[in-house]
């Protein structure tokens, strides 16, 4: 592939139908006749692993490539019964929080097209909103479910780091990413979350035996057994029945505090709304939040740029042409990166350099080690603790590209969760302008059931 | 963009990158940068670097790890064939990738 041909046409999608851009590729893959998902469509996320379908992550990297493999989700989504009915846009690699930086173009918000459908799962929510599928998976490394869902007004789920298995998805950041479902209700999208969870021998973060240094060392907030995965001691779509009467919500201040008015407006009518449905809410402090959307953002651009080291041009990725193997490297990956993948890939290489080291990455996962203490003791104090998921309303598309900290800075709410590997939900609590306002639920580790109670009462 | 004697950066680093600074991670990164990349990334990695420095703020935290590595024994089982694991290189020969020259 040359220079001028290896930026794909970023008209892609727009003439086929596809009116939002949502689709990478169009193709169907049926499930079996039988399941809990029988007859239910799903699109999912161009970083989940299709074999014999384009898997591209919304880069010119990844032009073309065609896994030789399924994802375990996948393979777990067809036993189900689900027919895949594509793969969905989203930014580079997962990079971004609006799905302006995939190579194929930007997808539109169907709620309002003008605006972003947020991100980086922004064509898993858009498929959803603009009812091209009955259900869709995106990955949440930062928010990056929650975000989209809370801007296209359906609902996301970002599990329990080690409840979903990451095999076959494209890493970005390891420590933090999980995949997770997107659905138009609180129910359907537990229902996904009921197939595609469980322990995977070829994942071993899905190990759930305390004895072996497993996940069950981490928690007792699930009700199983030592020995037992939660998701195969729990039905998740059964946990959407609304029943809040005498559940403490925990309001972290510092959460609510930095979001514009109108959104809090609509979070504090739903807050009220489950109170009188028998809740009780309690103030609650996070005083590390102040310090995680930097440690996040060190942790994860240190992950990006040793993750992305693979994409060198010879065993997949843009051929760099001749010359030494190190300028033949640099020159694949000018080519093939997009501008936000290099900004991470460079930061994160830096903040790892020699005589950095200890000033950012150290000190970031020192600020993960607090963060994670910090939603112990809130969570002790409350089952469930609520936020606005996103603390601005959708952003109009080419608003945000140009300055990344004011992009990074949008993630305040919804990265804490990942830092501190606990499950949360998003889902929609209202509307300011015709602008969907999402409802942020963040549970104990493995306490899927809480925040699926929790948000399906705000739906009814 | 040079460490300091004592392994450190000092606090008068942040804000302070200049284009060739942001070539010489590009290089460690392997990544080419035009000159107007290179110019342009200098100027916002000083706003998100400086960002970061209040991460000097943080106090050290007692943690114990939540997942320890787990191996698992080492045993011969399938994998992709030859021909699957060459089918997504831009180039191969003979059954191997082909890379570029190590000059």
């Amino acid at each position: 592939m040359s220079a001028d041909d290896a930026r794909p046409d970023d008209t892609a999608g727009s003439d086929d139908g596809d009116e939002f851009n949502v689709f990478l590729s169009r193709e169907t893959v049926a499930g079996d006749d039988e399941g809990p998902l029988a007859g239910k469509t799903v699109a999912v996320k161009d970083n989940i692993s299709t074999a014999g379908i384009p898997t591209t992550c919304g880069s010119a990297m990844l032009d073309g490539y065609v896994p030789p493999y399924d994802a375990t989700v996948v393979e777990r989504l067809c036993e189900a019964g689900a027919t895949i009915v594509g793969k969905t846009n989203m930014d580079e690699f997962g990079m971004g929080g609006t799905t302006e930086t995939s190579a194929y173009g930007p997808t539109k918000n169907p709620v309002d097209p003008e605006h972003v459908p947020g991100g980086s799962s922004g064509g898993s929510a858009a498929a959803v909103a603009a009812g091209e599928a009955d259900l869709a998976l995106g990955s949440d490394t930062g928010g990056s479910v929650r975000n989209p869902a809370a801007f296209c007004g359906v609902v996301g789920i970002k599990p329990t780091y080690g409840l979903v298995s990451r095999y076959g998805l494209v890493a970005y950041a390891n420590s933090l990413e999980q995949i997770g479902p997107l659905a138009t209700t609180v129910e359907d999208a537990a229902a996904l979350l009921d197939a595609i969870a469980g322990p995977d021998e070829h994942d071993a973060t899905t190990r759930y035996d305390a004895a072996e240094g497993g996940a069950a060392a981490v928690s007792d907030a699930a009700d199983v057994p030592d020995d037992v995965h939660p998701a195969d001691a729990t039905e998740y779509a059964a946990a959407a029945d609304g029943d809040v009467d005498g559940m403490t919500i925990g309001v972290p201040t510092e959460l609510v505090e930095g979001a514009d008015d109108a959104v809090v407006d609509v979070f504090e009518d739903a807050l009220a709304d489950l109170e009188a449905r028998g809740a009780e809410t309690v103030e609650v402090s996070l005083p590390s939040v102040e310090h995680a959307v930097q440690a996040y953002y060190v942790i994860a651009m240190s992950e990006a740029s040793s993750n992305l080291a693979r994409f060198d041009g010879v065993r997949y990725g843009i051929d760099g042409g001749e010359g030494n193997w190190n300028e033949s490297f640099a020159r694949s990956r000018e080519e093939g990166f997009g501008d936000e993948v290099k900004r991470r890939v460079l930061l994160g290489t830096y903040a790892l350099s020699a005589g950095y080291h200890d000033k950012y990455y150290k000190k970031a996962q020192d600020a993960r080690a607090w963060v994670k203490q910090d939603f112990d003791e809130a969570l002790a104090e409350a089952d469930v603790l609520a936020t606005p998921t996103m603390p601005v309303l959708p952003p109009k598309r080419g608003e945000s590209l140009d300055d990344p900290l004011s992009l990074y800075l949008m993630d305040a709410n919804t990265v804490p969760v990942n830092l501190a590997n606990l499950p949360a939900i998003s889902v929609p609590a209202g509307e300011v302008e015709g602008l969907p306002v999402g409802m942020q639920f963040v549970g104990p580790a493995f306490g899927e059931e809480t925040v699926i109670r929790a948000g399906s009462a705000v739906e009814e | 963009m040079t460490a300091t004697d004592d392994g450190g950066a000092s606090d008068a680093d942040a804000g302070v990158v200049d284009p060739d600074e942001v070539r010489h991670v590009a290089d460690l990164a392997r990544v080419d940068l035009d000159d107007e990349e290179a110019a342009a990334f200098a100027e916002q990695f000083a706003d998100v670097l400086d960002y970061f420095a209040a991460l000097d703020e943080v106090p050290e935290v007692e943690d114990e790890p939540d997942l320890v590595n787990v191996m698992r024994a080492d045993e011969v089982r399938d994998g992709l064939t030859q021909e699957e694991a060459l089918a997504n290189a831009p180039d191969s020969e003979a059954g191997f990738f082909k890379g570029p020259k190590v000059s």
